[in-house]
């Protein structure tokens, strides 16, 4: 299905690569060519390995086995054959404005007039992409909204600079831009591929893909899953592609009966006492924010009503571990109240309630004195949630708890969270994993900031997840 | 645009109200001769504040910009009167010295502001070393340039000009400053499009090691001798003339004649509270007021304009 690399025609040619992070195979042998003129939609789910691949073929990253060569530009370098890519993160210099920020992708571009040729090619090129975009080149970067600032980066990216753009790889371009503009630019693609360029589109919105692609890509696991032109595809195909054909461990849960509802934010998200809920949906949409919201509200505002949460982190260098302090001291933090004796902590009992969670936890060290960076990173997050269950807060608020557990550990830890569950707690457990959601009792979906779906019982299946995370309608 | 010259009228507006209040309580300063006394040591710490701003550009702090602007001037005292080739040879080294710290601090991920408080002690125990005690001499020709009577303005002022406009042409117009701009806004695109962030901070440091060499030479020739302790406080100077010309620590937002303008807005607030017979034991804390005072109009400015 997928071309031979030996394509002397193609501008960007993967020979089995291959990208390793330890032992995670984020990009697990893809062989590929970009011929001109192809526009090429990329697809799949959270960690499908999309942006490895985007990284591997702009250069950024070098692949841990096999090749990729340029035979059309005979280059050896991606920028030297002329590959540009446009992130999904702004990636401007806020402080300059639109013509210097082109100065600082357009190396070549020197003389005492370099100012006025800048301004002249972003203009050029803002022009030809986005039409009637009014944008003022001499704006500085901050001035201008997210969209106009999208706008300008995806300007020069196709602006010529040096020489012309032979491959130009857009990682959801359309995010942050209203319709009128995304259509501007899905046109512009088209015409840009017609003239012999070449485009890799990555995009959820799968309506774009449809608009734009000639060829699809669907991504999974480090894989490339199907690789076909976009007119053998269905909207349902492509989902079906993207996600387990039959998901693993799919063990739906047994309608329960829960008690009070006991938490209920504006953008209506709602928990009942015993209940698991779970966050799911792409990444960056929302979830963690309305987590962190609800839990910030709970317990950091000073007006609190004393609704008591305790919090697991999935970032756990950032907001879980204590790093100076050893596993006991970061497992008893949420807990000195209740064992001090007037404001003095007794080390007695926070030893022992330290040793049972241990035991009940399985958290794998000699002593439990032990710095908590001699643990594994499966280790330390067991270690966040003794810290958490070990407080008697009713809700337990996961931020994507997961992150680098190995599937012996989550066994364990699914186990204990619905043994909790059963007692009484409540969790609200945002996931980017779907076999992770497929423990929860009630799953929310969350789409641009808000709740798309809501799912319950056998209707929790990693398609039904996909559809709604996706936007199915046309762009 | 408009913000750039937002950012620029503040700075311009607290000079000219403080030169209005000098000129009030002294109306004899409002000449050649008054002009040039009162910015005359401004010159050296217009430099010192340009060498601190393109550290603050690329999103770092010097606290050790006191105790080289020292050193330097130790070294123009002895060396570069006594052994002018010689004295040009270390000049250049501390430049290069400079550079190289930029080099270590992004390659090894370092805190600026560590490193350069540590370095502000070998800077210190360097100048002891070559001038155990205050002494020295300026080179003819330093003391020569620095006294020089320009007709029509004075040469404090015209040396500010001077040094704003040539940085404003370095730093805002060229392409290279505009890159160096970049760094401090966004260091990963400007990696991403090529460029080697490590050279690019070197310069960076380069370039501040150049400006503090030009302040500590400037002051040995208005001063005609050094002392190992003679600039101590142009660290902290030079950090309040960047941000009282509109620079902010992050972010790459700075502005060379903002900077200038704000060294000799620090300047002639010295002079002012002489004027005003403050007792000298007071003139630090006064001096902190003054600053405190024109960073809280600029909140004020700010806010406004993003309400707008």
């Amino acid at each position: 299905m997928t071309q031979p690399a030996s394509d002397a025609t193609a501008i960007v040619a993967l020979t089995d690569a291959a990208k390793h992070f330890g032992p995670v195979r984020a990009l697990d042998g893809v062989t590929l060519s970009i011929r001109p003129g192809d526009c090429l939609g990329l697809v799949g789910h959270n960690g499908a390995g999309k942006s490895t691949l985007v990284n591997v073929i702009n250069g950024t990253l070098p692949p841990s086995a096999g090749r990729i060569d340029f035979p059309l530009s005979g280059a050896t370098a991606a920028a030297a054959a002329c590959v540009r890519s446009i992130f999904q993160e702004l990636s401007l210099c806020p402080n300059l404005t639109v013509a210097e920020n082109l100065r600082i992708a357009h190396r070549g571009l020197g003389g005492l007039n370099w100012r006025r040729a800048a301004r002249q090619q972003v203009r050029e090129a803002l022009d030809m992409v986005f039409p009637g975009h009014r944008i003022d080149a001499d704006a500085t970067v901050d001035t201008l909204s997210i969209a106009e600032r999208q706008m300008a980066e995806i300007a020069i990216g196709f602006a010529p600079r040096d020489a012309a753009a032979s491959l130009v790889i857009l990682d959801e371009p359309t995010s942050s831009l209203d319709a009128a503009i995304a259509q501007q630019l899905l046109d512009y693609v088209r015409r840009f591929c017609a003239a012999g360029g070449a485009v890799i589109f990555i995009s959820h919105m799968l309506g774009e893909i449809f608009d734009v692609a000639s060829r699809i890509l669907v991504m999974k696991d480090g894989k490339v899953v199907a690789e076909r032109p976009a007119t053998e595809f269905t909207r349902q195909g492509l989902v079906d592609a993207m996600g387990h054909v039959a998901p693993e461990g799919a063990a739906v849960q047994a309608a329960r009966a829960f008690g009070p509802q006991i938490v209920a934010t504006p953008e209506g998200l709602t928990a009942c006492r015993g209940e698991i809920v779970g966050l799911s949906g792409l990444a960056g949409h929302g979830q963690a924010e309305a987590l962190a919201r609800l839990y910030l509200g709970a317990t950091s505002s000073w007006r609190s009503a004393g609704g008591r949460m305790v919090f697991v982190a999935g970032d756990r260098g950032r907001d879980g571990i204590f790093p100076l302090w050893s596993i006991l001291r970061n497992a008893s933090v949420s807990i000195l109240p209740r064992i001090a004796r007037r404001a003095i902590v007794d080390p007695a009992k926070e030893g022992h309630i330290a040793a049972d969670w241990q035991r009940r936890i399985g958290i794998r060290t000699a002593d439990l004195s032990n710095p908590i960076l001699s643990l594994s990173g499966g280790n330390q997050q067991k270690v966040l949630f003794a810290r958490a269950l070990a407080s008697d807060a009713p809700v337990v608020v996961m931020d994507d708890p997961m992150r680098g557990v190995d599937v012996g550990t989550k066994q364990d830890v699914y186990a204990m969270i619905r043994s909790e569950a059963a007692k009484g707690r409540t969790f609200l457990w945002y996931s980017t994993e779907t076999e992770e959601v497929c423990q929860c009792d009630r799953v929310v979906v969350f789409r641009n900031g808000r709740i798309s779906a809501e799912l319950t019982g056998a209707d929790i299946t990693e398609e039904r997840i996909l559809q709604a995370s996706f936007q199915m309608e046309e762009a | 645009m408009t913000r750039d010259i937002y950012r620029l009228m503040l700075p311009v507006v607290s000079l000219a109200v403080l030169l209005a209040a000098t000129f009030w309580l002294q109306p004899r300063a409002m000449s050649y001769f008054g002009l040039n006394l009162l910015f005359n040591l401004a010159v050296p710490i217009a430099l010192a504040t340009i060498a601190q701003m393109m550290i603050i550009m690329v999103n770092d702090i010097d606290l050790s910009l006191g105790a080289f602007v020292s050193l330097v001037a130790c070294v123009a005292a002895t060396f570069l009167t006594d052994a002018p080739l010689t004295g040009m040879l270390i000049l250049l080294a501390l430049v290069l010295a400079y550079a190289a710290l930029g080099a270590v601090i992004h390659a090894l991920d370092l805190p600026a502001i560590v490193v350069t408080l540590g370095m502000s002690f070998v800077w210190g125990g360097l100048a002891l070393t070559i001038l155990p005690s205050p002494g020295g001499t300026s080179p003819d020709w330093l003391r020569m340039l620095m006294t020089l009577k320009p007709p029509s303005v004075p040469m404090a002022v015209a040396a500010s000009i001077l040094i704003a406009v040539v940085t404003h042409l370095l730093i805002v117009r060229s392409g290279i400053g505009t890159v160096l701009r970049g760094v401090g806004g966004n260091a990963r695109s400007v990696q991403r499009a090529g460029w080697s962030v490590l050279r690019l901070k070197a310069l960076a440091y380069g370039l501040a090691g150049l400006f503090g060499v030009l302040a500590g030479m400037a002051l040995v020739g208005l001063t005609t001798s050094a002392d190992a302790n003679i600039a101590l406080r142009y660290t902290l100077l030079s950090i309040a003339g960047v941000i009282l010309g509109g620079g902010e620590f992050t972010g790459g937002r700075v502005s060379p004649a903002g900077a200038v303008i704000g060294a000799l807005t620090l300047t002639l607030a010295a002079s002012f509270l002489n004027f005003l017979r403050l007792s000298p034991d007071w003139q630090i804390g006064a001096q902190g007021a003054v600053l405190i005072l024109v960073l809280a109009a600029r909140l004020l400015f700010t806010r406004r304009s993003a309400r707008a």
